[in-house]
C-alpha cells in the first residue's frame, strides 16, 4: 500500500476521541438469538444448551460473548425508520465524508467483561480513534480508520469494548 | 468436550484443529445470527459488482463466533474468554475450507490469581492464512477455581 496524502480536514480531526451515537438497544438479550448464533458456528458449549451447568458455572444463562454486538445493533426495518438502519453509524459517516462508497473491516479487538445475561438491555456508544492518510492497496484508494465501540447493560457494568479497523476506498478502473 | 486445567498447558502446545466447509448458507446465518444485515454478507451481486471480491464472505462478528466455538471446544465451558484480536486479510467465501489451528503462546497467572493461556491461531484457507488471531483465555488453576466467578478488580482481561 501507498500512502497518498497526510491532510486530516478539522471536522474529522474534532471527532477524534468524542463519543457519538449512544444507543440503547431495541431489545433485551434472548435465548432465539443465543442458539441461531450457536447454531451459525455449530457451538455446543453446554453452557449455552444446559440450565443446570450455566447456573452452576455462570449463575443463569449467558449469551456466547462473541454475539456482545448483536444485542446493540438496529432492526433492519421499525416502524417510523427511514432509510438502511445501520450499526456502526461512524463508519458510515466517514464512508459519506471521504466520498469512499465501499469498505471493509481489516483488524477486530474484543474485550470482555461481565456476560450478557438473559433479559439484559445492552446500551453502545461509538468513539473514532484515528484516520489514516489516503492510502492505495490492491481494493483501491481510500482510507483506515478505527472506532471503538464500548457496551454496557441496564445497571451500567461494563460489558465488552470493540476496536474495528475500517478499510473506505474507492475501486480504480481496471484495464 | 475437555474441561482443561492451566496446569495441563505449556508453551508451544498445539491446539486440535478443526476444519469446516464454508457454503453460502454458513455466512448467511453467521451474518443474520449477529444481526448483520449488510449486503455484502447475503448478496452475491453486491458483493461481486459493488464490492469487486469474488462471492458474499464471512462478517467479523461471525469469524469472532467461529474462534469462541473453537477455543471453548478445546478449552470446556470453564474456559473464559477475556480478549481476542485478530486480522483479516483476505475473506472467507463459499466453497472454501476453513481450516483452524492454534499453538499456545503463553501460560501465565496474573496478580489477582486468575490463571491465562494465550494462543495464536490462524484460519487458513488452502494453506494460506485468512486470518490470523491472538487470543487471552482465562483457565481454572484447579479443578475447583472458576474464572467466570472473577468480577471487577479479580477480572483483568
Amino acid at each position: 500500500m501507498t500512502a497518498q496524502d497526510t491532510a486530516l480536514p478539522e471536522d474529522v480531526a474534532a471527532l477524534i476521541g468524542k463519543v457519538q451515537y449512544e444507543k440503547r438497544g431495541d431489545f433485551p438479550a434472548e435465548r432465539g438469538y443465543i442458539w441461531t448464533s450457536c447454531a451459525s458456528v455449530q457451538n455446543g458449549n453446554p453452557l449455552f444448551w444446559d440450565e443446570a451447568l450455566a447456573e452452576e458455572l455462570t449463575g443463569g444463562p449467558i449469551a456466547p460473548l462473541s454475539l456482545l454486538s448483536a444485542w446493540a445493533r438496529p432492526h433492519y426495518w421499525a416502524p417510523g425508520a427511514e432509510g438502511e438502519q445501520l450499526s456502526l453509524q461512524v463508519h458510515f459517516d466517514l464512508k459519506i465524508r471521504f466520498e469512499l462508497p465501499e469498505a471493509i473491516m481489516t483488524d477486530n479487538t474484543n474485550v470482555f467483561y461481565e456476560p450478557v445475561r438473559l433479559g439484559d438491555i445492552v446500551t453502545s456508544r461509538q468513539v473514532l480513534r484515528s484516520v489514516s492518510p489516503e492510502k492505495r492497496t490492491k481494493l483501491g484508494i481510500g482510507r483506515f480508520w478505527v472506532i471503538d465501540v464500548e457496551y454496557h447493560n441496564q445497571d451500567g457494568a461494563l460489558l465488552g469494548t470493540e476496536s474495528y479497523t475500517g478499510y473506505g476506498y474507492r475501486r480504480e478502473a481496471t484495464g | 468436550m475437555s474441561d482443561l486445567t492451566l496446569d495441563q498447558l505449556a508453551k508451544g502446545d498445539a491446539l486440535p484443529t478443526f476444519g469446516v466447509d464454508v457454503t453460502a448458507t454458513t455466512v448467511i446465518l453467521g451474518a443474520l445470527a449477529s444481526r448483520d444485515w449488510r449486503p455484502m454478507h447475503h448478496d452475491y451481486k453486491f458483493a461481486v459488482e459493488r464490492q469487486g471480491v469474488q462471492d458474499i464472505f464471512l462478517n467479523t462478528p461471525n469469524q469472532a463466533a467461529w474462534f469462541e466455538r473453537y477455543l471453548n471446544d478445546w478449552t470446556g465451558p470453564k474456559g473464559r474468554i477475556g480478549r481476542m484480536v485478530f486480522r483479516m486479510t483476505k475473506p472467507v467465501f463459499p466453497g472454501d475450507h476453513m481450516l483452524l489451528t492454534g499453538t499456545v503462546d503463553d501460560v501465565s497467572v496474573d496478580e489477582a490469581g486468575c490463571g491465562w493461556v494465550r494462543a495464536e491461531i490462524s484460519l487458513t484457507v488452502d494453506g494460506a492464512a485468512r486470518t490470523t488471531a491472538t487470543a487471552r483465555i482465562a483457565l481454572p488453576t484447579t479443578p475447583d477455581d472458576n474464572p467466570w466467578d472473577r468480577r471487577g478488580e479479580r477480572w483483568k482481561p
